[in-house]
């Protein structure tokens, strides 16, 4: 498929602002990851059609720029829930109880990792070590406008109202009873 | 960072961060001679810049510890290899167990954005990069209005303290990737490509971003030029306990009283560090191992709780100091369990490009993976000791499967013992531990 026009796809705020990050680098194609940030952050992820028009605006190969977006664990080429859970499972939380937090946010979520509650509001990612091994076990949820934000020193007690407060706020069915 | 008692030792890097969870705002920072360092670099030559540097002994905190001045001066002058240069300041801190440059990136921006001024004043680049990773979301906030700040004070941009020097500092925020934090891997990212390590020579001092030449250096290692630079290099050798100089922060994760990091003078024995900083082990827990910097540091045990963090001591005893960060194994944990879940890692953070580590780090997961359910073989660490030799130094084109042979040697090293119980038991002799360690509710 080609798309011939690519502001026709992209929005004019998208553009406005893939167009400041070319102010930053002194080629087009360092703005890829950035560009397909913004992207994602407008329409919740990447799809097929969104990577052809941003290599067609960024004037780079398509297969180049998807070498980029399935390189990164933060850039999402299907789609994921309102919210995302990042499950620690290096090191640290390991050893502090991790395989923990990670069999009850499933059991609660009704989800493995790499999977989307059955109502597409929340998914369930491991991740490897997010930095804050001295706060551990943690968990960081990540929302589709790109904000991310840590829980520390959780506990099966913090994790439940955790997921508690997450269902509230985005849904996320396949509660158990 | 919690400090059990006030400060008895000067703690330069650390000296604006309060127990409150705010970045120290530009006004403050100055009045606590921020940016006095800078504003000396400015009337020294480049040169003499570099050569102080290099004579206090500042050595990269980002793991390897090379001589931070001895890396500037390999930058060639401008009639060898003309054009812009670059900075980069590695940000990525994606190294299990690593938890540093947050501290320093959250609380105290300006430190930073002044020590990549001079550093950038030294090497002579007008542009910088802070390659950051996406995770770090608060550190980017907090980064991008620390820039803004210090563009409006004439501290960043064009003609610096109206000197000729002029600097623009930007945020790249990378997606979550650990290999991009090999320093040629991450110039690759930085250009829009593929994050896959460069084969070297050239270095990247000689040709890096665009070709050009660049340095990068991780967040402390920057954050420790403005004290160097206000006070001069003496003043600055001084600060360590042993043969190396400066402070560092020093971190603890695990099952310790008091999780947390510290800025403490370099050599500061390992004891020190968990006993009396982290509070020793939790009641009910022994001491049974530690990674001294990170994932890719090899184990030690309680007969080295007496060495200096010091990068030459923690090499000697077969080991690394790395990040500075230290990851206790506890006796109730399983040390063959922390090994593969740290292979788990580096498999999974590959690049691809090498064959020992391409195909050598799946492999050492699936031979860790049946002596952890019980289904090993009598030959199995025979068979794990020869590949973590064959990811060792000297078969890859960078550092991550040489980093990944080191935990997996020195665990079959100290903890064969219990690597062999598995066999005999079938099984994980520490599953029952296990299950009376789970999460209090
Ligand atoms: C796989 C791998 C990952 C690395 N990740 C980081 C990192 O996240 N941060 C960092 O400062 N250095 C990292 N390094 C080390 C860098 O390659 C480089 O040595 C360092 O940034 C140099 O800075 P310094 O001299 O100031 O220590 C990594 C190295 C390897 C091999
Ligand atoms: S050692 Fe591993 S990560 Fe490094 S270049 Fe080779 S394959 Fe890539």
């Amino acid at each position: 498929m080609k798309i011939a026009n690519t502001s026709e796809f992209l929005s004019a705020e998208e553009i406005a602002e893939i167009e400041r990050e070319f102010e930053i680098y002194p080629t087009r194609r360092a703005a890829g990851l950035e560009a397909l940030r913004i992207v994602q952050k407008h329409r919740g992820w990447v799809s097929d059609e969104a990577l052809q028009a941003l290599a067609a605006f960024l004037q780079v190969d398509t297969a180049e720029l998807e070498s980029l977006a399935t390189y990164y664990q933060l850039i999402f080429r299907r789609p994921v829930g309102k919210a995302v859970v990042y499950c620690c499972n290096s090191a640290s939380c390991w050893l502090m109880g991790s395989r923990d937090l990670q069999r009850q946010l499933q059991t609660r979520l009704q989800v493995r990792p790499g999977q989307t509650t059955d109502d597409g509001k929340i998914t369930l990612l491991e991740t490897p070590c997010l930095g804050d091994c001295d706060q551990a076990p943690v968990i960081m949820v990540g929302t589709a406008g790109g904000t991310y934000e840590m829980h520390r020193r959780l506990t099966t007690e913090k994790l439940e109202e955790l997921v508690n407060d997450l269902q509230k706020v985005y849904g996320g069915s396949s509660d158990e009873p | 960072m919690t400090n059990p008692e006030p400060h008895s030792v000067p703690n330069p890097l650390t000296k604006n961060i309060t127990a409150d969870n705010v970045a120290t705002p530009i006004d403050r920072y100055r009045e606590n001679d921020g940016y006095c360092g800078l504003l000396k670099a400015l009337e020294l030559s480049p040169q003499a810049v570099i050569d102080s540097v290099q004579a206090a002994g500042l050595r990269g905190r980002g793991g390897a510890g090379f001589n931070t001045g001895l890396k500037w001066s390999f930058v060639p002058d401008q009639d060898k290899v003309p054009g812009p240069r670059y900075l980069v300041c590695n940000a990525d801190e994606m190294e299990p167990g690593t938890f540093k440059d947050r501290l320093l990136m959250e609380r105290d921006p300006h430190l930073l954005l002044e020590g990549m001024a001079i550093a950038a004043y030294a090497i002579g680049a007008e542009r910088a990069f802070i390659f950051i990773r996406g995770e770090y979301f608060l550190a980017t906030e907090r980064l991008q209005r620390a820039i803004d700040e210090a563009r409006a004070a004439g501290l960043l941009g064009k003609n610096i303290g109206g000197n000729r020097f002029s600097l623009d500092i930007y945020l790249h925020r990378s997606s979550g990737n650990y290999i991009c934090g090999e320093e040629t891997a991450l110039l690759n990212a930085l250009e829009g490509k593929r994050a896959i390590p460069r084969a070297k020579p050239p270095f990247p001092q000689v040709s890096g971003l665009w070709g050009q030449p660049t340095v990068v250096n991780n967040v402390e290692t920057l954050c420790n030029l403005p004290h160097l630079i206000s006070h001069g290099e003496e003043w600055y050798r001084q600060l360590g306990r042993h043969k190396d100089t400066g402070t560092k922060l020093f971190g603890v994760s695990g099952r310790v009283k008091n999780p947390g990091v510290w800025e403490l003078p370099m050599g500061t024995p390992v004891r020190e560090i968990i006993e009396q900083y982290a509070g020793g082990m939790l009641d009910g827990f022994r001491l049974k191992g530690f990674l001294p910097g990170g994932g890719s540091t090899d184990f030690l045990t309680p007969d080295h709780l007496d060495l200096a963090m010091d990068y030459d001591v923690i090499g000697e005893a077969g080991s690394r100091m790395g990040t500075g960060t230290i990851t206790i194994l506890d006796d109730h944990s399983c040390p063959l369990g922390l090994t593969l879940n740290l292979q788990q890692f580096f498999a999974r953070e590959s690049c691809g490009w090498c064959t020992p580590c391409r195909d050598g780090l799946p492999w050492v997961v699936e031979i860790l993976t049946r002596l952890e359910s019980g289904n090993g073989r009598a030959q199995d660490l025979d068979l794990l000791e020869e590949l973590a030799t064959g990811m060792g130094p000297g078969n890859t084109f960078c550092a991550l499967a040489p980093g990944a042979a080191e935990p997996l040697l020195s665990a079959l090293k100290y903890f064969r013992e219990d690597f062999e119980r598995h066999l005999q038991y079938g099984g994980c002799p520490f599953a029952d531990d296990r299950r009376a360690l789970l999460l209090p509710a």
